[in-house]
């Protein structure tokens, strides 16, 4: 069982070149070792730049109020909720990588797990923000909280999906930053190992929790993974579906529709998988993994990506159809008025999401695109812009135009402070991006090592020799001694 | 306590199962094998017993479920029961998604507590190390002196089975709160009591 190190030809590899356990720890703890490059600071430089004006953002909108920002009568929620909506969405391929693709045994989530759920918890760390931020007297944010208090106690309202969200969110983090954490004590142990300076020592051997290797903590981590991963599978599920709850509970035309949940959660996991994919291929570039993050694992991802948005156009489409199906006025106008009218005022929008989730991720029905880099990440980046147009559709073009015509006139456009504190997120997740990607092992090196003799590609050469064998012979040899 | 290890290094897992079988046969206690990534198997090889941290895991998700639906349902039929809309105190379905969430939240930090607790891990505490090679390419082995046995015997048997490092380390087999770029000090000092 254990020693079976066989798999199919068929498979690609999932590590190239010729590697053996000593080589992985050196490609991948390597980057860590050596001193930063030009190119990371002037990066951090540009990312900590776009924080610090986020910061000065938010610090107008604490100091004089909500009205920094454009938001109006009928628009009361504006690029804020889509900002959180699209930064919690992006936090979902994380968890799903880890967690679902660990249930289902998919061996390439070893090489992109550790960088997608970091992303997860920076990408959820941005989203969070938003709400916080949007409720204008941030200072009273831990009236959310329930605890017995000398307000009443005043409890929040839990048929709220609001209040859900906050649970939601909150132990998505926590959760999702565990299940990142207890992945990485082994790599902090191997760093720290074979650290040669004084902090590097210190450093990771605080962040070790003193990991030795023992059988019996491996025994425990692997179970500890296990059901984390499957407590995390539905818990990915939920967090989405109760950010759709936000609108579909509410009774506004174009929100109050059953079909958000499996809707969100795919079209979550679509610009998820699309953040990954362009962090990776600059992050494999940069660092020289092509080795651990090969072409098959942007292929694994880019048939995840078409599935999702191909989900999420059926998902459009259904809702236009039962719009017009349900004989409900205000449902119809809503959708033919607001935004399939081309010459609405925000049609360009319905459009421009239609094109980038729907029209182009359809070209990765061909392999030879899949798996070219150039283009995968052209198609990254799309995406993502047509997931910040999915959910500015949802939200803006359902109640910019209320049951009162008379407030029809008012044409919503962020402020400077609005997009500020969207730039400020994107300062804040690659800040921590950089920093992650200097300072921690960007690859999980103990799983790499655990598939390596399965699936590298030096050993799997090896393995013709065992395809050929006589199906007992090889139990007698390969087999029962493992017993 | 300090006592005193043979540690056996190996590079080859086809070498190391069969290694762990034939000390065992022979009688010696293998004190750990610390390796580098989790090897399937090896636990039943050492004759270790399933972890049962799973179950632990269901009971703090239960505590999480009724924490929940107990504390949500005292709020809003005794604490102060209030009219939203008219609709019943205790609607079930609409604290479903809360019910879940710390059912979840309960039992993964819950789990983590118990998985650092029973490995005895967190910030500042230091264990001794017996290769640093067992966080990178190798398994090691470590078996204990007892009084029934010599080091010198373990030593040759762990060669027989294919040990490519073999040495000998007293040190401390428990933990103790230190720092890594610090030197080893223990917390006990007394002299080195074996047999």
């Amino acid at each position: 069982m254990s020693l079976l190190k066989y798999e199919s030809q068929l498979r690609e590899p999932l590590v190239d070149g010729d590697k053996n356990y000593h080589q992985v720890t050196e490609d991948i703890i390597g980057p860590i070792e050596t001193k930063p490059t030009r190119l990371w600071w002037i990066g951090l430089s540009i990312a900590i730049a776009l924080l610090i004006f986020g910061v000065y953002s938010v610090y107008r909108e604490v100091v004089y109020g909500i009205g920094q920002w454009n938001l109006n009568r009928t628009v009361g929620w504006g690029w804020d909720i889509t900002n959180f909506v699209w930064w919690i969405g992006i936090g979902h391929a994380g968890t799903l990588i880890s967690a679902i693709l660990l249930l289902f045994r998919q061996g390439w989530r070893t090489g992109v797990n550790r960088a997608a759920e970091a992303m997860t918890i920076f990408a959820v760390i941005c989203a969070g923000q938003f709400p916080i931020f949007h409720m204008g007297r941030v200072w009273m944010g831990f009236f959310v909280m329930p605890y017995p208090n000398t307000r009443g106690p005043l409890w929040p309202n839990f048929n709220s999906a609001l209040l859900w969200d906050v649970f939601a969110v909150s132990t998505y983090f926590t959760v999702s930053l565990l299940f990142w954490y207890t992945g990485l004590l082994p790599d902090f142990a191997t760093i720290r190992d074979r650290a040669k300076t004084k902090f590097r020592k210190m450093f990771y051997g605080l962040a070790s929790f003193g990991w030795t290797g023992s059988t019996k903590h491996w025994q425990r981590q692997e179970s500890l993974a296990l059901v984390l991963a499957g407590l995390a599978t539905p818990l990915v599920l939920s967090v989405h579906t109760i950010v759709s709850f936000d609108f579909a509970t509410s009774v506004i035309p174009g929100w109050h529709t059953t079909i958000f949940p499996p809707y969100f959660v795919a079209g979550a996991i679509f610009s998820g998988f699309a953040m990954v994919q362009s962090l990776l291929i600059i992050t494999r570039k940069v660092l020289h993994l092509e080795d651990y993050i090969t072409i098959g694992h942007i292929e694994a991802m880019n048939k995840v990506i078409v599935l999702t948005g191909s989900i999420v156009g059926c998902a459009y489409l259904s809702e236009l159809f039962v719009a017009w199906y349900s004989q409900n006025t205000y449902e119809w106008w809503a959708f033919r008025e607001n935004r399939v009218n081309i010459f609405s005022p925000y049609g360009w929008a319905y459009y421009g999401m239609m094109f980038c989730n729907v029209v182009s991720p359809q070209l990765f029905w061909s392999r030879k695109l899949r798996r070219n880099v150039l283009f995968t990440f052209f198609m990254a980046v799309l995406i993502n812009v047509g997931m910040w147009f999915e959910r500015f559709v949802i939200i803006v073009t359902s109640i910019y135009r209320d049951f009162l015509p008379s407030s029809w006139t008012t044409y919503y456009s962020p402020s400077i402070w609005e997009i500020g504190f969207y730039l400020g997120t994107f300062g804040l997740f690659f800040t921590c991006y950089f920093l992650f990607a200097k300072f921690f092992p960007v690859i999980a090196v103990a799983e790499i090592k655990h598939i390596l003799k399965t699936s590298g590609e030096n050993y799997k050469a090896k393995m013709t020799d065992l395809e050929k064998k006589d199906s007992e012979k090889f139990y007698i040899e390969e087999v029962e001694h493992a017993h | 306590m300090i006592k005193k290890f043979v540690v056996g290094t190996f590079t080859d897992e086809k070498v190391l199962f069969p290694a762990v079988k034939n000390v065992r046969r022979a009688g010696y206690k293998i004190h750990d094998v610390y390796t580098p990534f989790p090897v399937h198997g090896l636990d039943h090889a050492m004759g270790l017993r399933e972890t049962s941290l799973h179950t632990m895991g269901f009971i703090y998700g239960i505590t999480g479920t009724a924490v929940a639906i107990g504390g949500m349902g005292w709020i809003f039929t005794t604490d102060w029961p209030l009219n939203i809309g008219g609709k019943p105190h205790f609607p079930l379905p609409a604290f479903i998604p809360i019910a879940f969430e710390l059912t979840v939240l309960f039992s993964a930090v819950g789990m983590v507590w118990t998985f650092c607790w029973l490995c005895k891990m967190m910030p500042g505490v230091k264990k001794h190390h017996f290769s640093p090679r067992a966080t990178d390419d190798a398994f090691v082995m470590v078996i204990e002196c007892t009084e029934k046995n010599n080091e010198s015997e373990i030593e040759s048997f762990l060669e027989s089975n294919g040990a490519i490092e073999i040495n000998v380390q007293e040190a401390e087999d428990g933990w103790w709160f230190g720092r890594y770029d610090k030197e080893q000090k223990l917390y006990r000092t007394e002299p080195l009591e074996i047999e």
